[in-house]
């Protein structure tokens, strides 16, 4: 049954009116909530969340900056946030085959350094800050995903619905059904994190990435261990460079010490890679089998895995960040600064600068126009002059890592020395992540270890500890424009790259009677977004499962 | 004829449980909880016995910590008219929430009590029995279907040989099993509604009772790996195995 034959037959849907609708209860969002409630109590403020609760899709390193966490709540110790741990040191390694040449601390660029930070799990942050938005007032619904954007008869955002719950695997709905609901602000925010399904749309209809840089993206792989007390180095900070990923892939990975004899690590790999028999995902597993990180773990026990698409953050690649009607905030618009690998700090400050924006139109008793003052609350702000200092870091890389090294170097460690802050130039990208790829025939085929079950994992085991469940009689949520082009051209051409980009093994060549054909276990799907980004064709879309679906990350 | 519901909040059954390195039980820290799904069975077949008109109110309870709250809005979300927290930040072993149950039965003088037949957390598998026999009511436990009628309940079960009824005089005490019916979906509107239902917390002190634990776990293993399997060549090999070194036949 079509969208609009269910409406007709068991609509309409119920409706309910808030000032602010914002959807996404991550860092950005629930900020922008808090900081609504702040400036005007009287404000009503709605957050909905696809996860079984605030933190469960949250995937980060991490390692945050307080800085903005400061200004929301400037008595954040005292209220309990969970910054338990300081960062207590600093290594940056260049990894080659079995060896590994540590960075002396004076070379490194001051974007390395992480004096003043904390080792956080930032699901945790999510969960408190999601307490401290209902405290406030706000009325925080999670396992309900926003599925649908809606709009005036003059095409601005009035809102969003809820996806319905009930449909079978072929669309039909079962005895179970239960229609969506609509939620209707004067403004909706967007915060639905790197590749929002939603913000997707809204990108394209009010042309927001025109004029600017394309972004893109990388997966960040991670898992949360637990070690033997000797190996415990609470907040040490490790951040690696070179191997395993060849000289031409964008990449790196972390290593943190958590409080409590825990490690977080995970390996980020650029999707601007070209070789088709790249697997981010084996990358990851055998990265850790290097001295240098396995050292931290050997002997402890693996308690999480999970997996995230991100923006690689340059603002040059930010898109407007404002529409009729609403506003783009946290990793959805792209603030991450991935020179200083992180950006749990930036997103919360866009929601907090949205917020401001909002409160003034509200004031003003506006609705449904654009929130100008908000891109202009970014220019004015620390967050813009920071982000626009590390605007090259990416783009240098992009072109070798050794000019990325070099130039970094030059621009955040020499230039600071003799007294320039902002470095003269600006590097620009216009090549989008999915268009780089190259055929298999042309590319070198890589052969992974086998996972040894101690330290290196498959996919199935690893998804198993992401807690990731689905309803499965409902529709596969990952849609094909075309159901042809995954073995016509992905298999031919690229040898069938949906297999080993996604980390939770959700796509899967089979042969069937002699006949090649992609199996699709959407029921395994972590949420990263990676084949939206990196399918060659575009032809893959991700657009939300039942609400409450996805992983249940805990302690990530 | 009013309906008390007993709820639990557990770990939520997606989650892989894991035992804390000292032992001393499973690691609960920034785990997702949610409602036994016994008990919302439990509170389904309450609010489907409210729709057929046989019942008239359908009260939730729980005990535990303060979270089980938002357990109990989730019961009220699914239909309950009302909620009762028996709020205890101490661990509440079966005959413990047995006997508040008890005191809470004597205040609201339920016609029928229903529960999960066991919580998926400890699968004691013994509050229902227990409630009934301190309240010294009947019992009809592992039920695949009920029906009311006439002051009684007729409830039929799985038993290992097919199926079995039992007429049990009310008020009675009921504990379902998976296939008494499927939980309806819950949905946002009615979350919206449930926000706003009665939510009561009491103390197990305002019942008068005590809920000292009986049971001391002296230590909490995770189960033995399972070794990996060996393909054998042949029957024969197979036959040999089993009787050499299985020790099966």
């Amino acid at each position: 049954m079509s969208p609009s034959e269910l409406l007709q037959r068991f609509g309409p849907r119920e409706a309910m009116d808030y000032d602010v609708v914002v959807v996404g209860a991550g860092p950005s969002g629930l900020a922008s909530a808090i900081r609504i409630k702040q400036l005007r109590p009287e404000t009503s403020v709605v957050v909905l969340e696809k996860g079984s609760e605030p933190g469960a899709h949250i995937l980060s390193g991490a390692v945050m900056d307080p800085r903005a966490l400061a200004e929301l709540f400037p008595d954040w110790k005292e209220r309990g946030a969970p910054l338990h741990q300081g960062v207590t040191g600093d290594e940056l390694l260049v990894l080659s085959g079995q060896r590994s040449v540590r960075t002396p601390s004076w070379l490194m660029p001051r974007n390395f350094h992480n004096d003043g930070c904390y080792v956080i799990s930032l699901g945790a942050l999510t969960q408190w800050l999601a307490q401290q938005a209902e405290a406030l007032g706000v009325e925080v619904f999670s396992g309900f995903a926003a599925a649908e954007v809606l709009y005036t008869e003059g095409g601005a955002v009035r809102g969003v619905a809820t996806g319905h719950q009930g449909l079978g695997k072929d669309g039909e709905p079962s005895d179970h059904f239960q229609l969506g609901m609509e939620l209707l602000g004067r403004y909706t925010v967007f915060a639905e994190g790197a590749r929002g399904h939603l913000g997707k749309q809204l990108r394209a209809r009010y042309r927001l990435e025109d004029g600017v840089d394309t972004q893109t993206h990388a997966i960040g792989i991670k898992e949360l261990w637990e070690v033997p007390a000797a190996q415990a180095q609470p907040g040490h900070v490790v951040h690696t460079a070179g191997w395993p990923l060849p000289s031409d892939t964008f990449g790196g990975g972390f290593l943190y010490h958590l409080e409590g004899g825990r490690v977080t690590l995970g390996l980020v790999v650029g999707l601007d890679y070209r070789n088709p028999w790249l697997s981010p995902f084996e990358e990851m597993q055998r990265w850790k089998t290097h001295p240098a990180i396995r050292r931290h773990i050997e002997g402890g026990k693996r308690l999480g895995y999970g997996a995230r698409a991100l923006n690689n953050g340059t603002p040059q690649a930010l898109p407007k960040l404002v529409f009729p009607g609403g506003a783009l905030v946290g990793c959805e618009a792209g603030f991450l600064n991935a020179a200083r690998i992180k950006g749990s700090h930036a997103a919360i400050k866009s929601g907090m600068l949205c917020a401001e924006a909002l409160v003034l139109a509200l004031q003003g008793g506006r609705s449904h126009d654009e929130l100008d003052t908000f891109a202009q609350g970014f220019r004015r702000s620390w967050l813009f002059q920071e982000l626009w200092t590390y605007r090259n870091f990416k783009n240098w890389f992009k072109r070798s890592p050794l000019l990325g090294k070099l130039m970094t170097g030059v621009e955040h460690w020499l230039l600071p020395k003799l007294g320039v802050r902002q470095p003269p130039w600006t590097l620009h990208n216009h090549t989008a992540d999915h268009t780089r790829l190259q055929a298999a025939s042309a590319m070198p085929q890589i052969a992974y270890p086998k996972p040894d079950g101690k330290i290196s994992f498959d996919r199935l085991s690893s998804v198993f500890v992401s807690n990731t469940n689905h309803e499965e009689q409902q529709p596969v949520h990952l849609q094909l424009a075309n159901p042809g082009v995954p073995v016509a051209l992905n298999l031919e051409r690229y040898a069938g790259p949906e297999a080993r980009y996604c980390p939770a093994g959700v796509y899967e060549f089979v042969n069937k009677d002699g006949a090649d054909q992609l199996v699709i276990n959407a029921q395994n799907c972590v949420h990263c977004k990676t084949c939206d980004i990196k399918d060659p064709t575009q032809n893959i879309t991700w657009v939300t499962p039942e609400g409450g679906g996805g992983p249940n990350y805990a302690g990530m | 004829m009013k309906v008390l519901v007993a709820v639990k909040r557990v770990m939520d059954y997606n989650i892989k449980p894991r035992v804390k390195p000292d032992g001393s039980g499973v690691d609960l820290a920034q785990v997702k909880m949610s409602m036994n799904p016994f008990d919302e069975i439990a509170v389904e077949e309450a609010v489907r016995l409210k729709e057929k008109g046989v019942v008239t109110e359908v009260v939730a309870v729980s005990c535990g910590v303060t979270q089980c709250q938002e357990t109990l809005r989730t019961a009220m979300a699914i239909g309950a008219d009302r909620a009762i927290l028996i709020e205890c930040a101490d661990e509440l072993q079966p005959l413990a929430v047995g006997k508040l149950l008890k005191a809470l039965v004597d205040k609201e003088q339920p016609g029928l009590v229903i529960l999960g037949k066991q919580a998926i957390d400890d699968d004691c598998n013994q509050t229902g029995q227990m409630l009934a026999a301190l309240g010294n009511m009947p019992q009809a436990t592992f039920a695949s279907k009920v029906e009311v009628a006439d002051g009684f309940a007729s409830v039929t079960r799985e038993v290992d040989g097919g199926l079995e009824t039992l007429k049990v005089k009310l008020p009675a005490v009921v504990t379902t099993d998976l296939r008494l019916n499927e939980p309806r979906y819950v949905t946002l509107p009615n979350i919206m509604k449930a926000k706003k239902k009665p939510l009561e917390v009491l103390k197990p002190a305002d019942l008068g009772v005590d809920v000292t634990s009986r049971i001391k776990t002296l230590k909490v293993t995770e189960p033995s790996k399972r070794g990996a399997g060996v393909k054998v060549p042949d029957v024969a090999t197979l036959v040999a195995k089993l009787k050499n070194e299985a020790k099966v036949i």
